[in-house]
């Protein structure tokens, strides 16, 4: 049986060498239609609706819950205020909730896993073990589906695409707590690390604590996404190095609305301003 | 630890509303971005007889020139000629292999002919499957060979459909999207044209060969997909010499009654066949071939090596544990035969040393055997030897003795003549 040979297609008027390898791009001389490719892939998308899964991970109070409601414009999680006089957990206990949101056609199904009591307790040692096992439970579960033998059509995808680290505004650096668990995180999932209430610091505290907190990341060798060994081509490069220099980003959750100016934003009302939350500088 | 997972359970997906813009519509542009930097692959089979247009249908496809030459009749069996191109449109790239059967229906007897095509896409799933249950794959650029649709080319008899034809078809089906079309559409007049496509299409269902079913749940192309499916198969010419019409340059054939236009639905159905293959179902035929073909061909293969997914007590099966055994296994096969095979070698080594004994001590006998003679053969020698110098001896003893004679016969003789002489003195004093 032959072997698959590559020879290139002579285009227009000139022509290439033989390459072994891949054949040089041709133009066709006409219209064929390729590109209406692009169009059946997208309507095959849609049709099947698209999967996200996202997980929070911080200590209590830094205003997970209002971020995630923030991020999706919905009210997703009721933030639950720790009541005076309950023991806190013990252990650290996931919580999942999946949510289904339409935005254009486009249907996401949301799943936002919190994980309360991380980081609370006297002794945190080990707090990131359920985590990690949480998240190698989803890949497991993947793989078993994977080699089936009669495998479903589509696999429903449980996997944690992207873990949002929320890093408490102490504006000196990373505590020893984050190091670890974004070490041993950083290669299992994509990490954003991000300053929470941030608000509490000024611009230039704020800048300075980045400046520091990307040190610290560097120092101890943890890779949080955009991943530079996964950058495929120069734009990757560039569009990252961007998004990389302005990270972990400062954030500003809000759930309630006001007044301001006539116009009603979501925002954080105090004494001397209101920090509006979609135009809050990262 | 204890990892309590609180769900809530699936059945309740709550649907929520957002009150402002999030921003994930732009979802399917990005994966549209995804796939257009990673390119599409699409490999398209043609299977029928020489000279039955396969090329040139390729090339007019394509609006490119595939370089290739016209293959002779005279090939001993049908063997698969594949070939890549990349195709860039705007900013879609594609890599398109196109599968030709050389020799396909030449053959006297044609019974294997269906044989290497099938061969050929199984080992296209094969290469697939193999890197898939590779420990460290890379899936996301691996260049895709598995055949997307498969060409058919009907010879345009006007009767109905070859046997040799049924039986190929009938072996692809299950492997294959098979979209058969009716080639050199031209020679076939319009109203046997009608009744040619009815004849075909019940024989292919009354043997229970099933087609390419342009799919129909999807919205956007129901209709149209409807639509050309009651034109199957499609009736096509190929041609990529450009005549002019009217006041522009068509591909066209030129007959010397008339010009048959490609482009031209009242001439033939290129026009179709180009909006069902690749403007409209590129992605649903590598689809199906994914999920259907490939699913397939990776259970049976999977079931024939062993593996299941529950076993006899439904419990399910892991994978690993299967793998293990069978690792165990063939481990313990590969020992037994290394001891088969260090048995047989001391075997032969045995024997091959008692041989070599046995000749070294052949050796030695015929070796002490030459000595032996060679000393007799000397004694022998040294015996004549010993003979002849006696002989020798002896006869210089009688020389000498002969010689004594003689010189003392001469001194008698000379004293006797002395005498005689000293008597005749005396006798004459």
């Amino acid at each position: 049986m032959d072997p698959l040979r590559r020879s290139p297609s002579p285009c227009s008027s000139s022509s290439r060498p033989p390459s072994p390898r891949t054949p040089p791009p041709c133009e066709a001389q006409g219209y064929v239609g390729i590109e209406a490719v692009l169009d059946q892939v997208k309507i095959k998308a849609m049709k099947m609706g698209f999967e996200f899964n996202i997980m929070v991970v911080g200590q209590s109070g830094l205003g997970k819950s209002t971020m995630v409601n923030t991020l999706f414009r919905s009210k997703m999680w009721r933030s639950s205020l720790p009541s005076l006089g309950v023991p806190t957990l013990q252990t650290l206990q996931l919580q999942s909730m999946t949510h289904v949101i339409e935005e254009k056609g486009v249907r996401l199904k949301l799943t936002v896993t919190d994980t309360p009591g991380f980081g609370d307790q006297i002794n945190n040692d080990k707090c990131w073990d359920p985590i990690l096992g949480y998240i190698k439970e989803q890949y497991e579960r993947y793989l078993q589906e994977e080699i089936l033998i009669t495998r479903q059509r589509h696999i429903p995808d449980t996997r944690v695409h992207c873990c949002i680290y929320f890093v408490p505004p102490t504006g000196h650096c990373l505590r020893p707590l984050d190091i670890e668990f974004l070490q041993r995180l950083c290669r299992m999932v994509n990490v954003v690390p991000v300053i929470a209430r941030a608000d509490s610091l000024t611009i230039e505290e704020r800048e300075a604590f980045r400046l520091r907190i990307q040190k610290d990341l560097r120092t101890h060798c943890i890779e949080v996404y955009p991943q530079k060994c996964f950058d495929e081509d120069i734009n990757d490069r560039l569009l990252n190095s961007k998004i990389r220099e302005r990270i972990p980003f400062a954030v500003v959750g809000a759930d309630r609305e006001h007044l301001v100016n006539g116009r009603c934003v979501l925002g954080r009302k105090t004494k001397w301003g209101v920090i509006e939350a979609p135009t809050s500088r990262t | 630890m204890a990892v309590a997972v609180g769900r809530q359970s699936n059945e309740e997906l709550r649907n929520l509303s957002l009150s402002g813009h999030v921003g994930f519509d732009s979802l399917p542009d990005q994966l549209v971005n995804k796939s257009t930097s990673q390119g599409f692959c699409f490999n398209i089979l043609c299977v029928g007889e020489t000279g039955i247009g396969k090329s040139t249908l390729m090339d007019t496809l394509f609006n490119t020139k595939f370089e290739s030459d016209p293959a002779t009749h005279n090939e001993p069996g049908v063997r698969l000629k594949a070939r890549s191109y990349e195709l860039q449109e705007s900013n879609v790239r594609l890599k398109l292999t196109i599968v030709d059967t050389v020799g396909f229906g030449d053959q006297i007897n044609k019974d294997d002919s269906y044989k290497p095509i099938v061969e050929y896409i199984d080992a296209q799933f094969e290469a697939y499957l193999q890197e898939e249950l590779k420990i460290k794959r890379s899936l996301f650029n691996y260049h895709d060979t598995r055949i997307h649709a498969c060409l058919y080319f009907i010879a345009p008899t006007g009767h109905s459909l070859k046997s040799l034809d049924l039986v190929t078809m009938k072996k692809l089906d299950s492997k294959v999207n098979i979209i058969p079309i009716i080639a050199k559409a031209d020679t076939i007049a319009k109203n046997e044209l009608h009744k040619f496509k009815s004849k075909i299409m019940s024989e292919l269902v009354s043997n229970g060969v099933q087609i390419y079913q342009f799919p129909t749940d999807e919205e956007t192309v129901a209709e149209i997909n409807a639509t050309m499916s009651v034109h199957l198969p499609f009736a096509v010419v190929g041609s990529t010499e450009e005549v002019k019409i009217g006041n522009k340059m068509a591909k066209a054939r030129q007959y010397p009654w008339g010009v048959v236009q490609v482009e031209n639905e009242n001439h033939c159905d290129f026009v179709k066949l180009r909006e069902m293959l690749i403007r409209v179902n590129m992605e649903d035929l590598r689809e199906q071939t994914h999920t259907r073909h490939y699913e397939l061909y990776r259970r049976c293969k999977l079931e024939e090596m062993g593996f299941k997914d529950t076993d006899p007590d439904s419990k399910p099966f892991s994978l690993q544990e299967t793998y293990e055994a069978k690792r165990n296994e063939f481990l313990g096969e590969l020992q037994k035969k290394e001891e088969e095979m260090r048995q047989m070698f001391v075997m032969r080594v045995k024997e091959k040393e008692a041989e070599l004994k046995e000749a070294e001590k052949e050796l030695h006998e015929k070796f002490d055997l030459l000595k032996r003679t060679h000393q007799e053969e000397k004694k022998k020698v040294e015996d004549k030897k010993k003979e002849l110098e006696e002989e020798v001896n002896n006869f210089q003893k009688k020389k000498a003795a002969a010689q004594l004679l003689q010189s003392q016969a001469q001194q008698s003789g000379a004293q006797q003549t002395k005498k005689d002489k000293d008597k005749k003195n005396a006798s004459f004093t």
